[in-house]
C-alpha cells in the first residue's frame, strides 16, 4: 500500500464538540448582557469591552510566545476572559487600568500557572479584586445609566448593594426612596459594574449555557438558592429584601458565568453542590455581616482555592462499589 | 419528602453516563452473504482471552474443515480448528491486525471444503457435559471480547445464578451482524436460550435489544412468545440506545437493576450475559457438531466500495475481504477491526481475522481525522459520561506523572475502556490511551 495507515488508540470517532465551540457559546451567552450595558452606559462601555478583549488576546499571544508554548488564541478563552473582566468594571474606568486588569488576568493568573485549565483562581475575578484594592476610587465610580460615561464627572450613585448594606432585619421602608424599583433591578437600570446590572440578560445567557449543556445547572442553582434561603432568614421573611439581594450586585454574573468556570470549579457533581452552597454562604455572610457591601467576588475566589480539597473529598464511588460496601457491612453484622 | 430528597440525591449520584453516538447502521438491511472460499487462510493460535494454543499439525499435513489444529491444556483457552480443507503450508510466527506476533497455521485451500470425518454432534445432558462440549467447539464470545464461553458457563457451585441475559444491544456504531443474527437466525437463538436455560437452570431469561432495532425485537418476540407457552421465563426488553449499553455491566444493570461491583463478574450478582450470535452457535453446534470455523462480519466505512455483511472463514485476510467488497473506493486512512468506539486500528491489512472480529471498517482521510488536541479545560464532560463513575481527566493527569497511589485512589482499574470519555472530550484528548497507560503504571507498581 502506498500510504501508511493511521494507528491510534480507540475510540476512532469523536463528538463534534470542541473547546472553541464551547467558548463561542459562552460569548453568545454574554451578548445580551453586552447589548444592555451599551444601552445603559453608552458607546464607552463597548470601547472599554473591546479594550479588555483585545488586551487579553494580545497578552495571551505574547505570553505563550515568550514561554515558547503553542499558540492558544484560537480557543477563544482569552476573549471570554476579556468579556467577563469588562463586565466587572465600571463604565468610566480609565482604559489603562483595564489593560492592567487584563495583564493580571491573563499573564499572572492564567498563563503563569500553565494556561487554560490550570489556573486555580478565576482570572477575571482576581483581576477585579486587585483593581478594586489598587484603584478603589476609580473602581467604585458607579455611574447612573444613561449619563455621559466619557466625561470625568459623570453622575454617580450608590449601588443598591451599598444601600442594602445599611438595612437591618430586611425592613426596606426606610430606604425605599434610595432603591430602584424591582423592575429596574431586573432590567438593570441602576448603578453598578457595567455587565452585572442587567440580571435578566444574564439569566437568559445562563439558561442558554445550561440548555447547550456548556455548564451544569448545579452551581448556579445551589449558589443562588443558598443566597435566597440565607437572605430569607436574614431579612426575617421580607420577600422584597430577598429579591433585591438576588438581583443586586454581581450574583447573577458570578453564579452563571464566573463560579461555573471550568478550571476553578469541581468537575464532579457532588463537588459542584458543595462549591455552590459554599459560594452562596460566603457571599451572604459578607453581605450581611461584613464591612463590604458585596461578597460575590471574594466568595468565588475563596471557594476556588478549596476546589482540589472538595474534589478529593467527593471522589465518586465507582460503579457498583456502594453495593460492595453494603455487603461488607451486612457480613459484619 | 424524604422520598423526593432521596430521588434527587440518587439522580445526582448515579447520573446517566454514556454518550449518544451516531448509529451509522448502514448495512442493517443487507443479508449476511457467504464469501467465496479464499485461496489461503492464516489461523492464529491466539483468538481468545487466555492462554494461546499450541499448533498440533505440521507443514505438509492435509486438514479438513473442523479438524482441530491447535489446543492447550489450560482451562482459560479455546481450541482452534481448521476453517478450510487443504494443506498446511506454514506453522510459525504470524502478525495479527493489532501488530501482535503470535503462532499461526497457514492452510492452502483445496477449494473443496471437505468436512472432517470426526465431527459428531455431542450428547449433552448436564452442565459438565455442556461445558466440555462448548470448549471442544472452540466458541469464544462473538460480541468482540473473545472470552472463552465454556469458562463463562462453568459457574462455580457456590454462586447462585438465576438470570440469563442475551445481549443483542449492539451499541457500537456501524456493526449490524448481531442484528442480522436476530433477523435471520431467531429460531436458533431461541433454541440456544432453551438449552442454556434447561441445563444451567436459569429462572428467567432477558433478551435485550436496543430501541433502534424494532424489527429484530418484533421477530424475536414472536418466537419467544410461542416458546413461552410452556413457561413464562423468557422476557424481551428494549434498551435505550445509548453507548455503551451493550457493555456487560451496563447490560446487567439495565436488565435486572443489579450492579456488578468493581472487579467482580456478572455471575457474582446471579447473571450470565451471552451474545446473541454465541447463543445461536451453541444451538447449531449441539445439532451438527461443527465447531467454530466461520463468523459473520460487517464490512463498512467511507473507504469501502460496497459495504456488506459477510460470513467468512476464520483466518481470511482483511485484504481478501475488502477485495470481495469491491476494494477501496478511496485510499483508506484508517482501518479498524471491530467497532469505532472500542475497535483496534489495523496496521497491516494482510492480517487474518480472528473469532472475535465482528467488523472491518475502513475510513477515508476525512472520517479518520480527529479534532485538534488541546489542553484539558476541566469541563468535566468525561466525568459526566463515564459509565463507571470515574474521573478520567484526573486519571490522565496522574498517569502522566506515574503516580500509582493517586491512580489507585481514583479506581483506575475499574475502567473498561469504552471510550465514552475520549469521545465526549471537547479538547480531543486521547483519554483511553491514558487509561491504558495508567493501568500499565499500576501493573508495574504491583509487580515491584
Amino acid at each position: 500500500m502506498a500510504k501508511k495507515l493511521t494507528v491510534s488508540a480507540s475510540p476512532h470517532v469523536r463528538s463534534k464538540e470542541t473547546t472553541t465551540g464551547i467558548m463561542l457559546d459562552v460569548i453568545i451567552a454574554l451578548v445580551p448582557a453586552l447589548i444592555m450595558c451599551v444601552v445603559y452606559f453608552g458607546l464607552r462601555a463597548l470601547v472599554l469591552t473591546a479594550v479588555c478583549v483585545a488586551s487579553c488576546v494580545v497578552f495571551e499571544y505574547i505570553s505563550r510566545k515568550v514561554m515558547k508554548r503553542n499558540n492558544t488564541v484560537g480557543d477563544l478563552s482569552a476573549v471570554v476572559t476579556g468579556l467577563i473582566l469588562a463586565f466587572n468594571l465600571p463604565a468610566t474606568l480609565p482604559f489603562w487600568m483595564a489593560i492592567i486588569g487584563s495583564l493580571i488576568a491573563i499573564v499572572v493568573v492564567k498563563q503563569m500557572f500553565g494556561g487554560i485549565g490550570q489556573n486555580f483562581v478565576n482570572p477575571a475575578m482576581t483581576a477585579r479584586i486587585i483593581l478594586m484594592t489598587s484603584f478603589p476610587t476609580a473602581m467604585a465610580k458607579w455611574v447612573v445609566p444613561f449619563t455621559d460615561t466619557w466625561s470625568a464627572d459623570a453622575v454617580t450613585s450608590a449601588t443598591p448593594m451599598a444601600t442594602l448594606a445599611g438595612v437591618q432585619g430586611g425592613n426596606l421602608t426606610t430606604v425605599t426612596s434610595q432603591l430602584p424599583s424591582l423592575t429596574d433591578m431586573l432590567i438593570g437600570k441602576h448603578g453598578g459594574s457595567m455587565g452585572e446590572v442587567c440580571s435578566i440578560a444574564l439569566i437568559i445567557g445562563g439558561l442558554y449555557l445550561i440548555a447547550r449543556k456548556v455548564i451544569s445547572p448545579i452551581i448556579p442553582f445551589t449558589f443562588i438558592g443558598t443566597v435566597a434561603v440565607f437572605m430569607l432568614f436574614a431579612g426575617k421573611g421580607h420577600i422584597d429584601f430577598v429579591a433585591y439581594e438576588l438581583l443586586g450586585g454581581g450574583l447573577m454574573l458570578g453564579a452563571f458565568f464566573m463560579a461555573t468556570d471550568y478550571s476553578t470549579s469541581p468537575i464532579n457533581k457532588k463537588g459542584k453542590i458543595i462549591f455552590g452552597i459554599g459560594c452562596g454562604l460566603i457571599t451572604s455572610v459578607i453581605r450581611i455581616f461584613g464591612s463590604l457591601p458585596e461578597g460575590v467576588s471574594f466568595s468565588i475566589i475563596l471557594m476556588n482555592i478549596l476546589v482540589p480539597h472538595i474534589e478529593n473529598m467527593t471522589t465518586p464511588k465507582p460503579f457498583g462499589a456502594v453495593k460492595e460496601k453494603k455487603a461488607k457491612g451486612e457480613a459484619k453484622a | 419528602m424524604s422520598k423526593i430528597v432521596g430521588g434527587v440525591l440518587t439522580a445526582v449520584k448515579k447520573g446517566r453516563g454514556g454518550v449518544s453516538v451516531s448509529h451509522n447502521k448502514n448495512t442493517a438491511e443487507l443479508p449476511v452473504e457467504r464469501m467465496p472460499i479464499p485461496d489461503k487462510v492464516v489461523i492464529s493460535m491466539q483468538q481468545h482471552i487466555g492462554v494461546p494454543c499450541t499448533p498440533i499439525v505440521k507443514v505438509g499435513d492435509e486438514v479438513a474443515v473442523g479438524q482441530k489444529i491447535g489446543d492447550s491444556d489450560k482451562f482459560v483457552s479455546a481450541p482452534i480448528h481448521a476453517t478450510v480443507s487443504g494443506k498446511v503450508t506454514a506453522v510459525g510466527d504470524i502478525k495479527l491486525a493489532n501488530g501482535i506476533i503470535t503462532k499461526g497455521v497457514t492452510i492452502e485451500s483445496d477449494g473443496e471444503m471437505r468436512m472432517y470425518e470426526g465431527i459428531t454432534p455431542p450428547t449433552v445432558t448436564n452442565k459438565k457435559e455442556l461445558c466440555a462440549a462448548v470448549r471442544e467447539s472452540g466458541l469464544v464470545g462473538l460480541g468482540g471480547a473473545g472470552f472463552p464461553t465454556h469458562v463463562k458457563l462453568n459457574i462455580p457451585e457456590d454462586k447462585e445464578i438465576d438470570t440469563l441475559i442475551i445481549n443483542a444491544a449492539e451499541c457500537e456504531p456501524f456493526i449490524t451482524v448481531d442484528y442480522r443474527e436476530c433477523i435471520e437466525n431467531a429460531e436458533n437463538i431461541l433454541k440456544g436460550v432453551e438449552i442454556l436455560k434447561d441445563i444451567l437452570g436459569f429462572k428467567q431469561v432477558v433478551i435485550a435489544i436496543e430501541d433502534n432495532k424494532p424489527k429484530a425485537f418484533e421477530i424475536m418476540k414472536e418466537i419467544a412468545d410461542r416458546d413461552n407457552d410452556k413457561d413464562d421465563a423468557i422476557k424481551l426488553m428494549t434498551l435505550k440506545s445509548r453507548y455503551p449499553q451493550g457493555a456487560e455491566k451496563m447490560m446487567v444493570l439495565s436488565a435486572t437493576g443489579r450492579k456488578v461491583p468493581p472487579g467482580k463478574l456478572p455471575s457474582d450478582v446471579g447473571c450470565v450475559v451471552m451474545n446473541v450470535a454465541s447463543t445461536a452457535f451453541i444451538a447449531r453446534y449441539l445439532e451438527t457438531g461443527k465447531p467454530l470455523v466461520s463468523r459473520s462480519i460487517t464490512v463498512d466505512g467511507s473507504a469501502v466500495r460496497s459495504p456488506k455483511n459477510l460470513r467468512v472463514p476464520i483466518g481470511t485476510s482483511f485484504a481478501d475481504i475488502v477485495d470481495y467488497c469491491g476494494g477501496f473506493k478511496t485510499e483508506p486512512a484508517k482501518i479498524i477491526s471491530g467497532g469505532p468506539m472500542m475497535g483496534i486500528a489495523v496496521c497491516d491489512i494482510d492480517a487474518p481475522i480472528c473469532k472475535q472480529n465482528n467488523a472491518l471498517l475502513a475510513f477515508d482521510e476525512k472520517d479518520a481525522a480527529f479534532k485538534k488536541e488541546r489542553d484539558c479545560i476541566r469541563c468535566g464532560k468525561c466525568v459526566d459520561v463515564c459509565p463507571m463513575s470515574l474521573m478520567p481527566t484526573l486519571i490522565e493527569r496522574f498517569a502522566r506523572t506515574k503516580d500509582a497511589e493517586k491512580l489507585t485512589s481514583y479506581n483506575t482499574m475499574v475502567c473498561m475502556e469504552c471510550g465514552s470519555c475520549a469521545f465526549a472530550c471537547p479538547s480531543g484528548r486521547p483519554l483511553v490511551q491514558y487509561m491504558r497507560l495508567a493501568k500499565q503504571v499500576l501493573r508495574e507498581e504491583s509487580a515491584k
